[in-house]
C-alpha cells in the first residue's frame, strides 16, 4: 500500500505540505464564519436605537476581559515556544510550554464561566437585548473554538506525543505547527472581539 | 516556515518574546484609550487600528506569515477581499431608502 504523498515534504508546485495548505484553507473559511457575525454586529449596531449598545455593553466586565486577553496572548507565545522547543530537540520544554498553553486555555474558560454565570445571575440572557444576543453568539462561538483547540492540545500533551516523538520527530513538529496556527487564529479573533464588544 | 535551522529558531525565540511584550503593551493602551472622552467614530478608529496592529503581529510573527509561501498569501488575499465585501454589505442598508428601526 502506498502512503499519502506530501505529508511532510513540500509539493513542488505550491511549496507546501498537505497539512499546511489544509489548515490555511480551513482558517480562511473561519475568517468568513466570524466575518459573517462581525458583519451582523455592524448591521445591528447601525440599526440599534441611540445608546442601546452603550447601555448593554456597560454591563460587561472590562477587567475580566482584559485579563482574558492577557491569558490568550500568553497562551499564543507559549504555543509558539512549544513548537520552537521541538525544533531545538527539547522535548521536556515542549511539554512544559504546551502544558502552560493548556492551563491558559482552562483559565480563559474559567473566567468566561464566571462572566456568563454572573450575567445569568442578574437575569441577563441572549434574549435580553440585541447587544446581548450578538455578544453571547460571538463569544459563545469563540468559546467553542477554545474548547475544540484545547482537546487537540491535550491530545498532543499525552503519551501519544511521546510515542510520535520517538517514531517521527518531524511529524510531531509539523502537527504542533498546524495546531499552533489554529490556536493563534483563535487568539486573533479575540483581539478583535475584545475592543468591539467590551470597549466600544 | 521555510528555514528552520537551530540558529534561526533561537533568533525567532527572541522575536516571539518581543512580540509578546508588544502585544501586552498594546492591550494596556487599547483599554486606556477606551476611557478617553472622544466621539464613537474616533474611539472606533483607535480601537480597530490597535487591534489591527496586534493582529498583524500575531499573523506575521506567531503564524510566520512574513516568511510564508506565496500560495498562502494568495489564499489570504482572496479571503481579505471577501471579508471586506462582507463588512460593507450592512452599509447597503443605509442607502436603500428604508427605515432600519
Amino acid at each position: 500500500m502506498s502512503s499519502i504523498p506530501y505529508i511532510l515534504e513540500e509539493r513542488p508546485d505550491t511549496g507546501l505540505n498537505n497539512a499546511k495548505l489544509g489548515i490555511w484553507i480551513f482558517l480562511a473559511s473561519e475568517v468568513m464564519l466570524f466575518g459573517g457575525l462581525f458583519s451582523a454586529y455592524v448591521f445591528l449596531r447601525f440599526a440599534a436605537p441611540e445608546g442601546d449598545f452603550d447601555y448593554w455593553g456597560s454591563k460587561l466586565s472590562v477587567p475580566m476581559a482584559t485579563f482574558n486577553t492577557m491569558v490568550l496572548i500568553t497562551s499564543s507565545v507559549t504555543m509558539v515556544m512549544s513548537w520552537a522547543s521541538l525544533k531545538l530537540q527539547q522535548f521536556d520544554k515542549y511539554k512544559m510550554y504546551l502544558g502552560i498553553t493548556i492551563l491558559c486555555a482552562a483559565a480563559f474558560l474559567f473566567v468566561k464561566y464566571f462572566e456568563y454565570t454572573g450575567k445569568f445571575h442578574h437575569g441577563i440572557y441572549p434574549s435580553s437585548s440585541t447587544f446581548m444576543g450578538i455578544y453571547f453568539t460571538l463569544t459563545g462561538l469563540h468559546v467553542l473554538h477554545i474548547i475544540g483547540g484545547m482537546v487537540v492540545l491535550i491530545f498532543f500533551w499525552t503519551k501519544q506525543a511521546d510515542k510520535m516523538w520517538a517514531e517521527n520527530q518531524d511529524l510531531l513538529a509539523n502537527r504542533i505547527e498546524i495546531i499552533g496556527l489554529y490556536w493563534h487564529f483563535v487568539d486573533l479573533v479575540w483581539i478583535f472581539l475584545f475592543p468591539i464588544l467590551y470597549l466600544l | 516556515m521555510s528555514s528552520d535551522s537551530e540558529h534561526s529558531i533561537e533568533h525567532h525565540i527572541q522575536t516571539y518574546i518581543r512580540v509578546f511584550i508588544a502585544l501586552g503593551i498594546l492591550t494596556i493602551i487599547t483599554v486606556a484609550v477606551s476611557y478617553l472622552e472622544v466621539s464613537f467614530i474616533e474611539a472606533f478608529f483607535l480601537a480597530i487600528t490597535i487591534a489591527t496592529i496586534k493582529g498583524s503581529l500575531v499573523l506575521g510573527f506567531f503564524m510566520h506569515l512574513i516568511s510564508e509561501r506565496a500560495a498562502i498569501i494568495w489564499i489570504l488575499v482572496a479571503t481579505a477581499v471577501a471579508f471586506f465585501i462582507l463588512m460593507f454589505i450592512p452599509l447597503i442598508s443605509l442607502t436603500d431608502g428604508t427605515e432600519i428601526y
